[in-house]
């Protein structure tokens, strides 16, 4: 097991790496002046922009600019802002909470409802509540979620009055952009859990199962629950990506305060150091968090434990 | 009345119904399904390729007698805020919407399928190399990434094209990769070697066309995931202010407007939930109708 986390987290340290490059990319290699996005180029005299590129360093050779960033990104400065020179970490690590609520909330809504209604389905192969499920599973996945939270506003802020629209204080804030959210990621969970589920139902194991005259509950939830959710821990990563680019649109459906907001605001500012600090940061959580799965994964699966055990005695 | 009587207690007896009984609703249920949705894609294309014959106003058109009219017999879906009639603006929005989905769906499907199956393919150190490369834009949720670049990029349609495609791209070359790998070790292909095919005649004659669908099956998908992406990109003001806005854009606009006129947000959002789930519905059944395991059931 030591091994598995020791190899995971230098693979770990190395697409960090990786990422920061990249962002690093987005924002200086691509076409397009990033001074003249930035500004009104009508606005400003030529000396105060050649004064604005020193300034953001911009006019430097790229390794030059680049090596710049690393280095800075390594000490923990992810960079400022260019409208009040506010560095941009503090920044994210007081609106992080706001940000985690909602993603936290949000996840749990989509695993109880993803779970339950996938299982429903599965067993009820065909019938018409399955039906029913993948239709409901389907707008889940094919809603935007800026029109599903507008819609939730509409049905249960503007016309009913049972929560507030916006805001990030208190619970009843938290409802109406954790069930957008939510709605979203149950979605994807009853697809995945409904083929796991009937995957694992086709096997021959329960087959046996049925044949020794076990109960059909506890063939269900004892034996085909469990192997099918194996895959399902994969899924958390692939959730946990969804959750946060998600929030960059909720937080700004329902004016949140939280990181997604940050980036959204930086972006209508044209603020870019703010815009590469939060992506930056976000790809390190999204990596964090793959990597927590991918551990427990082998934790809950033996036979991976068993892959990464043989090769450490030579046998593969 | 005596008839379904005798339907309602035929259905109560506990029969196993037959094979007939069994698959027809099945069938019809499926295809009734996925004929709507086709329906729907088609009628929305005709909106983007002619919205002069769809649409009944010009969507320019603003009248100062017809302000926030609501949902009626002539204007079917309501009117804004600066008279304009609200499906016409729906019609007329698509042709930009859809480019955006079609368009990155093209760039990115095609660019990262060449990368995946250049990967897959060569192997080696290009293999790697390319892999890693993948692995971290992986690092950066899509969404998120398709913001970083439009926002590097600055506002413009074919800006929220490319931010897209670059989005997308690693999901097509991750799976040609594994196509290719899968193919190229089948017998047949080591078959056309031996009977001396070049390298280049087998790779293009019998390695791609065989990798191709599962591709495919996720280029249907695409279109619906890129059409969110990019209308959520101008939901969020990197769209390009047009006279005529596209989906996300004007459900961007009705939010101001969400307590004295619902129907300006609420319907260019169902015409994107619309277009996403149809073309959803389609690619599920080209995948059930391309795997093996599925047909045989």
């Amino acid at each position: 097991m030591a091994k598995v986390i020791a190899v995971r987290l230098l693979s770990c340290l190395a697409v960090v790496a990786g990422s920061s490059v990249l962002v690093f990319c987005i924002l200086y290699v691509l076409p397009g002046d990033v001074v003249m996005n930035m500004i009104d180029p009508s606005s400003m005299s030529p000396e105060a922009i050649a004064n604005l590129r020193h300034e953001l360093g911009v006019d430097r050779p790229f390794y030059e600019q680049f090596l710049h960033y690393f280095r800075e990104v390594l000490r923990g400065d992810f960079g400022k802002s260019l409208v009040n020179s506010e560095p941009v970490l503090p920044k994210i690590f007081a609106h992080l909470p706001a940000t985690l609520e909602l993603a936290i909330s949000a996840s749990f809504v989509s695993l109880t409802v993803g779970l339950a209604l996938g299982v429903l389905s599965a067993v009820h192969r065909n019938k018409p509540i399955d039906i029913a499920v993948r239709i409901v599973a389907l707008f889940g996945i094919s809603m935007p979620t800026f029109w599903s939270g507008i819609l939730l506003i509409l049905i249960f802020s503007v016309f009913l009055g049972w929560f507030p629209a916006m805001g990030s204080n208190g619970w009843n804030t938290l409802v109406l952009p954790a069930l957008t959210l939510g709605m979203l990621g149950a979605g994807f969970i009853v697809r995945m859990v409904r083929n796991s589920m009937l995957e694992v139902l086709g096997e021959p194991f329960i087959t046996t199962l049925r044949a020794k005259g076990l109960a059909e509950r506890a063939v269900l939830y004892r034996h085909a629950l469990r192997n099918a959710l194996i895959p399902g821990v994969t899924m958390m990563g692939i959730l946990a990506g969804e959750m946060l680019a998600g929030t960059v649109v909720i937080e700004t459906v329902f004016s949140r305060q939280g990181i997604g907001r940050i980036i959204a605001d930086a972006i209508m500012a044209k603020d870019l150091p703010v815009v590469q600090g939060v992506v930056l940061f976000t790809a390190i959580v999204y990596v964090i968090v793959n990597a927590l799965v991918d551990i427990s994964y082998a934790y809950i699966d033996p036979r991976i434990r068993r892959l990464h055990n043989d090769r450490r005695s030579g046998w593969a | 009345m005596r008839e379904a009587a005798s339907v309602k207690t035929a259905w109560r007896t506990k029969r196993t119904p037959t094979t007939l009984q069994r698959t027809v609703p099945k069938i019809v249920v499926a295809r009734w399904m996925s004929l709507t949705a086709g329906a729907v894609v088609l009628f929305l294309i005709a909106c983007a390729l002619v919205p002069q014959w769809i649409a009944p106003y010009s969507p320019t058109d603003m009248q100062a007698d017809r302000i926030l009219l609501p949902p009626g017999s002539a204007y079917w879906l309501g009117t804004d805020y600066f008279g304009r009639d609200v499906f016409s603006l729906i019609v007329y929005g698509a042709r930009e919407s859809l480019f955006i989905g079609f368009a990155s769906v093209l760039v990115g499907g095609v660019s990262g399928a060449l990368l995946g199956a250049l990967s897959g393919y060569l192997g080696g150190w290009v293999d790697s190399v390319l892999m890693r490369i993948v692995d971290v834009i992986m690092t950066i949720p899509g969404v998120l990434l398709a913001l970083a670049v439009a926002a590097g990029l600055g506002p413009g349609l074919w800006n929220i094209v490319l931010a897209v495609a670059i989005a997308s791209l690693p999901n097509y070359a991750r799976i040609m990769r594994g196509q290719i790998l899968s193919v190229k070790s089948r017998p047949f292909i080591t078959a056309s070697r031996s009977i001396g095919a070049s390298e280049l005649s087998v790779f293009v004659k019998h390695v791609l066309p065989n990798s191709l669908s599962p591709l495919l099956v996720m280029a249907c998908i695409g279109v619906g995931t890129s059409i969110l992406t990019g209308s959520g990109l101008s939901f969020l003001g990197l769209g390009v202010l047009k006279e005529i806005p596209d989906w996300g854009a004007l459900l961007s606009q009705g939010r101001g407007y969400l307590t004295v006129a619902w129907w300006i947000c609420t319907f260019p959002g169902m015409a994107i939930t619309l277009f996403v789930l149809s073309v959803n519905v389609i690619g599920d059944e080209l995948r059930d109708a391309l795997d093996p395991r599925k047909r045989r059931e």
